[in-house]
């Protein structure tokens, strides 16, 4: 049970919330939030860590992201996690190129400000995509390089993959996708973090698995982040 | 603790709570989370002969106050299972039960007698599952089929048999007389009810195969009517599962007949589900000044 500090719209159906307390994770890990209103948990992807708690960026789409929306200052919200892989930043040797679309920039967030610190002289380059409006671009303007925001187009089709990036993506399948095969030509591969619906998170209900070149894997547990060699 | 002590089959459980097949893994998942041995027993992951993929598509989709599923058994085979995971289970400080199904009697009897050489506690025979004919539904569904696969499944296994019964089935309450009369040692019920759900946008079923199975509080009443209905005719024993998610739903499984309760969908929502509802359970019985949880069994 975590303490609401804050949750404002960001924009349309975005919002962000911010629980107190101190909370473990790493970039690309998730916590299972548990609205009032519905059976199951939801997975939320940290956007940020710091000294007075964690933050979620979200879209409302269903109930139980209906019922975040609602929530204010004071109000409790029962969670657990960190849960599954995150991001492994170790061992970067190269620039990087960050790819995100809509939702799928909330990960994106705390990703680059841990590469950011652990890298401090490695070029971070950021491309956002949106459907209608842009959001938080500005918040990642302080703690990238560059970024490069599109909206309304396809974003994959801004990147350029011939150079010898190290490149991650967070967003729709089809952007994922897209991202992977334009790599791919080019020799790279893509860090992806995929989205599922889940039930457990923990691994034992099999309900999220997707199919690998290795097989079934879980998405709450071996995920969400894969290589898109392995999943596209 | 004693008051939670129950006797099934002739083994005591240190308390009546399982977890059910599917919701828990190999119970590896969870050790994370709490002391497994806390909880009456472990119902493994159901286990086919040969390895399962599982199904293809969505396999969750959430419904009011419950779940549907359609993960289609996957699994890793119960060859795989005796090899890497029934040593685990069985070092976990509980009861041991191995969910086993097949959509053959072949494949019954070849996964039986692989069993019958290993070390568990009770083998839930699942005759119920909907989402893969692999599940072995349609041995559930009529009495004659029900009967035939558990006089040729008992007359195999060294182990005691639980039937696991699908609420899908005409009459639940006649399967439930006709393992019994084949020999089995005991009923689970029940496994998922048939369900659906559908994309409005997509215009299509959510589910590749159409039908999934629904659990969670939402079947509660319903299996708990068929649960009272089957230990009004029966004499074994049953383990009872239907979206068990706190300790006053457990005591009414309890008083309409069962001798375990299972835990299931609930415990995605709140990993540590089974302790609180134990400790529930043991309050309940102080504050009532009843000695054994036992008493309750059956009693409405």
């Amino acid at each position: 049970m975590a303490i609401v500090l804050f949750n404002k719209k960001i924009k349309d159906d975005i919002y962000m919330l911010k629980l107190k307390g101190k909370f473990e994770g790493k970039e690309g890990q998730f916590y299972m939030l548990k609205p009032k209103n519905t059976f199951l948990s939801k997975p939320i992807s940290i956007h940020d860590i710091d000294k007075e708690g964690i933050t979620f960026l979200y879209q409302v789409k269903g109930e139980g992201t209906k019922y975040f929306s609602t929530l204010k200052e004071g109000m409790e919200v029962d969670l657990f996690g960190p849960r599954g892989n995150g991001f492994d930043i170790e061992n970067i040797d190269k620039d990087v190129t960050v790819i995100g679309g809509g939702i799928g920039t909330a990960p994106l967030y705390y990703l680059i400000k841990q590469i950011k610190n652990k890298y401090p002289s490695k070029y971070i380059r950021v491309y956002l995509g949106f459907t209608k409006e842009d959001y938080l671009v500005d918040e990642f303007k302080k703690i990238a390089d560059e970024v490069i925001v599109d909206v309304g187009g396809i974003i994959t089709h801004q990147v350029d993959f011939t150079k010898d990036d190290k490149y991650f993506a967070c967003g729709p399948d089809i952007m994922m996708k897209s991202a992977y095969d334009l790599a791919s030509k080019e020799g790279h591969d893509v860090i992806v973090s995929l989205e599922n619906r889940m039930a457990c998170a923990v691994g034992a209900c099999l309900g999220c698995n997707v199919r690998t070149s290795g097989g079934n894997r879980k998405v709450c547990k071996d995920g969400p982040v894969f290589k898109g060699s392995e999943v596209y | 603790m004693d008051r939670l002590k129950v006797d099934f089959l002739g083994k005591e459980f240190s308390n009546p709570l399982v977890a059910a097949s599917g919701t828990f893994g190999f119970g590896r998942e969870y050790s994370e989370f709490f002391d497994v041995s806390e909880i009456g027993g472990v119902c493994s992951k159901g286990l086919t002969l040969k390895p399962q993929p599982g199904n293809s598509g969505n396999r969750l989709w959430e419904a009011p106050s419950g779940v549907i599923n359609s993960i289609g058994l996957e699994n890793p085979g119960v060859r795989s299972f005796l090899i890497k995971d029934l040593p685990y289970m069985n070092k976990l400080g509980t009861r041991v039960i191995v969910n086993f199904g097949a959509h053959s009697t072949e494949d019954f009897l070849e996964g039986i007698e692989l069993l019958n050489k290993e070390e568990l506690d009770f083998i839930e025979l699942n005759i119920s599952c909907p989402n893969v004919k692999e599940g072995g539904m349609a041995f559930c569904m009529d009495n004659k089929s029900a009967y035939d696969i558990t006089k040729a499944v008992k007359e195999k296994s060294v182990h005691p048999i639980i039937v696991k019964l699908s609420p899908n089935a005409p009459s639940i309450v006649d399967v439930a007389i006709a393992v019994q009369d084949a020999g089995a040692d005991a009923v689970s019920l029940t496994n998922t009810f048939l369900a659906m759900a559908i994309d409005i946008n997509k215009k299509k079923p959510v589910f590749d195969n159409v039908y999934a199975g629904l659990s969670g509080s939402a079947i509660k009443p319903i299996a708990l009517r068929m649960v009272h209905q089957v230990a009004k005719e029966i004499e074994i024993p049953i383990l009872s599962y239907g979206g068990v998610s706190n300790y006053m739903d457990a005591l009414e499984f309890i008083m309409a007949g069962a001798t375990l309760v299972g835990v299931g969908s609930a415990i995605f929502a709140d990993p540590t589900v089974m302790i609180d509802i134990k400790k529930d359970l043991e309050e309940y019985l102080i504050r009532n000044n009843i000695e054994s949880i036992s008493e309750l069994i059956g009693i409405v």
